[in-house]
């Protein structure tokens, strides 16, 4: 069932520019999806719309079928949770626990609870050893996983990630993979905006790519990354191993390294 | 000719038990593209500070080794010597932006206005820059109200305005999209070409192996590998520091594993595609 719905939403920014225009978008729960696309296409806005950081110029956002205009930023961020894109946006502890316990904390439950929810979501994102460090002793794409810790302390049934791969290493990928999966797996929907093509290919089965304001295509990611019309006018490429195939003629729609594996072999042998 | 050289450079950040940056040994040579890459928290950034002079001039704490830039040691230079030579943009594009101007035009005016540059220098070098880093649509708007890659774009843009003989620049595409993140990669190639010496911290290994000279791996502050692009990424120990491999490697371990074996280990897609080729083409 639907869980959130963005529903022909638009909106403009205070200073007169219209930065998304008939937006339609729905996630049922324990749904993963990513949002793809070009720079300035409207993403970050499209996902401050639904955690009602940002109210919708025209058109509706709703949560459980309830539009959330009738909601405060408050409680509609008790059931949506978003991670900003610059991670300073967002921290404002010296410490890194305080960062993370501050949402369990402000939703008023008990001090054990606080805690617990606190050190769960600091040992999913890997900060346990850091817990007393100041946040800006971490670098760029470690604070980065505080922001995240400190979104899913607070136990929302939405989680939004805005660009969460951002200068990140292997070994943080992996774990952003295994953090996305957890999370779904409970029940929870992500959404994730990320610019990296072979994290969405290796990854999601959904992806919905924006451009111009606008949601140009809502479909698998092999679909998505083999056409080429759409890749092009959202300033996408094909993930490095698609774009191998396609100079090959290899005449399969591959995305995947396993794939190209399969591909060469199967061919070596007939 | 050696631009930059350390020799035993060691660092530790104030109140900080441990060294991040243990034993560098460099040499930059002029007019060369470096790549420098490694995980999370190796020290890439914190090597980018010492370069720059932030270390040990704002970030205080304890430098030791000689640090040689063009052959005089950092030490003789002021910090205004070093800025004006030094192009650094930082890991964060969101720090990056003055916050005193009001148009993306202005912002990357900034820079030069402070050097002096005469008026209508400025105008010329700065539209030059707006059609380089295709901010057409972009010039008259606020700094401050643009998406993340749109203020990454105008960020590298003001550094390059600057026209400095070396350019250090941490992550600058992390928040970019696939084609905008080509077209940077583009304008190194293009300042490359101008002479100019260039240091760039990167995830996207790809793209590196396609566009940089020579590659150095950190690890846990230490320089792991330093050499030849095409050397570096075909050695798998780059995976054993934390580091990554370009896809097309990856790939052809990964045929490896299966039984099938390329002739060289590919880095870039054109040497993988001809390397398959052959393979189907039953050559080898
Ligand atoms: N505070 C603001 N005021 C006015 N316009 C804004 C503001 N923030 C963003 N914009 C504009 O709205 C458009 C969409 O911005 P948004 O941040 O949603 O893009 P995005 O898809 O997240 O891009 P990126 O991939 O670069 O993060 C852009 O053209 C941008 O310049
Ligand atoms: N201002 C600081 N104070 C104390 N420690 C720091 C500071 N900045 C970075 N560090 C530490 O230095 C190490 C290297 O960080 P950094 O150079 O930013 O790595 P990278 O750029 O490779 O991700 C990390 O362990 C980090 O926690
Ligand atoms: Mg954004
Ligand atoms: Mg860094």
């Amino acid at each position: 069932m639907t869980f959130l719905q963005l529903k022909d939403v638009s909106f403009t920014y205070p200073n007169g520019f219209q930065a998304v225009q008939h937006i339609n978008m729905q996630f049922d729960l324990g749904e993963s999806v990513a949002i793809i696309g070009q720079n300035g296409a409207g993403k970050t806005t499209t996902v401050k719309l639904m955690n009602a950081l940002l109210k919708p110029t025209s058109g509706e956002v709703l949560i459980n079928g309830e539009n959330t205009s009738k909601f405060t930023t408050a409680q509609v961020s008790k059931k949506v949770g978003y991670v900003f894109q610059n991670p300073d946006d967002q921290i404002f502890h010296s410490d890194i626990y305080s960062e993370i316990a501050f949402g369990p904390k402000n939703q008023k439950l008990s001090a054990s609870e606080v805690k617990e929810k606190a050190l769960h979501a600091a040992e999913l994102c890997g900060l346990t050893k850091w817990l007393e460090e100041h946040p800006y002793n971490l670098p760029y794409a470690m604070r980065k996983f505080i922001t995240i810790a400190a979104v899913i302390a607070m136990d929302t049934d939405i989680i939004i990630l805005d660009e969460p791969t951002a200068g990140q290493d292997r070994h943080a990928t992996k774990l952003l993979v295994d953090l996305i999966n957890h999370l779904t797996a409970q029940g929870k929907t992500v959404i994730t905006i990320t610019h990296d093509m072979e994290f969405v290919a290796n990854h999601f089965n959904r992806v919905i790519v924006m451009a111009e304001k606008q949601v140009l295509r809502d479909a698998n990611a092999r679909e998505v990354f083999w056409d080429h019309e759409l890749l092009g006018k959202s300033h996408l490429k094909q993930p490095y191993i698609s774009q191998l195939a396609y100079s090959l003629n290899l005449n399969e729609p591959i995305i995947t390294l396993d794939e190209m594996v399969s591909a060469i072999k199967r061919r070596i042998n007939s | 000719m050696s631009m930059i050289t350390m020799k035993n450079v060691y660092y530790q950040y104030p109140l900080e038990k441990e060294q991040v940056l243990k034993n560098i040994n460099l040499s930059i040579e002029k007019g060369k593209v470096y790549g420098l890459v490694g995980h999370n928290d190796a020290g890439k950034t914190t090597l980018c500070n010492v370069i720059r002079g932030f270390i040990p001039s704002f970030y205080r704490g304890k430098l030791t080794g000689e640090i040689e830039l063009d052959g005089k040691t950092i030490q003789e230079y002021s910090m205004g010597d070093l800025a004006t030579r030094i192009g650094y943009s930082f890991q964060n594009p969101f720090t990056q932006i003055s916050g005193v101007k009001e148009t993306v035009f202005e912002e990357i005016a900034y820079g030069l206005e402070n050097l002096g540059t005469a008026p209508e220098v400025i105008g010329e070098k700065v539209r030059e820059l707006i059609a380089m880093f295709k901010l057409d649509a972009l010039q008259e708007k606020n700094p401050f109200e643009l998406s993340g890659g749109q203020k990454q774009r105008v960020a590298l843009a003001a550094i390059i305005a600057l026209d400095p003989e070396v350019i250090v620049i941490d992550e600058p595409t992390s928040q970019l999209d696939p084609q905008g993140t080509e077209e940077i990669f583009k304008i190194i190639d293009l300042m490359k070409k101008k002479g100019k010496t260039i240091i760039l911290v990167e995830h996207k290994i790809d793209l590196i192996a396609a566009y940089v000279d020579e590659v150095i791996v950190m690890s846990q502050g230490e320089i792991k590998m330093i050499g030849k692009t095409s050397e570096v990424f075909t050695n798998k120990e780059v995976l054993t520091y934390g580091g990554q491999l370009p896809q097309v490697a990856l790939l052809s371990l990964a045929l490896q594993n299966a039984g099938i074996t390329m002739p060289t280990i590919p880095i870039t897609l054109v040497e993988a595609q001809q390397a398959i080729e052959k393979i189907l083409s039953r050559e080898v």
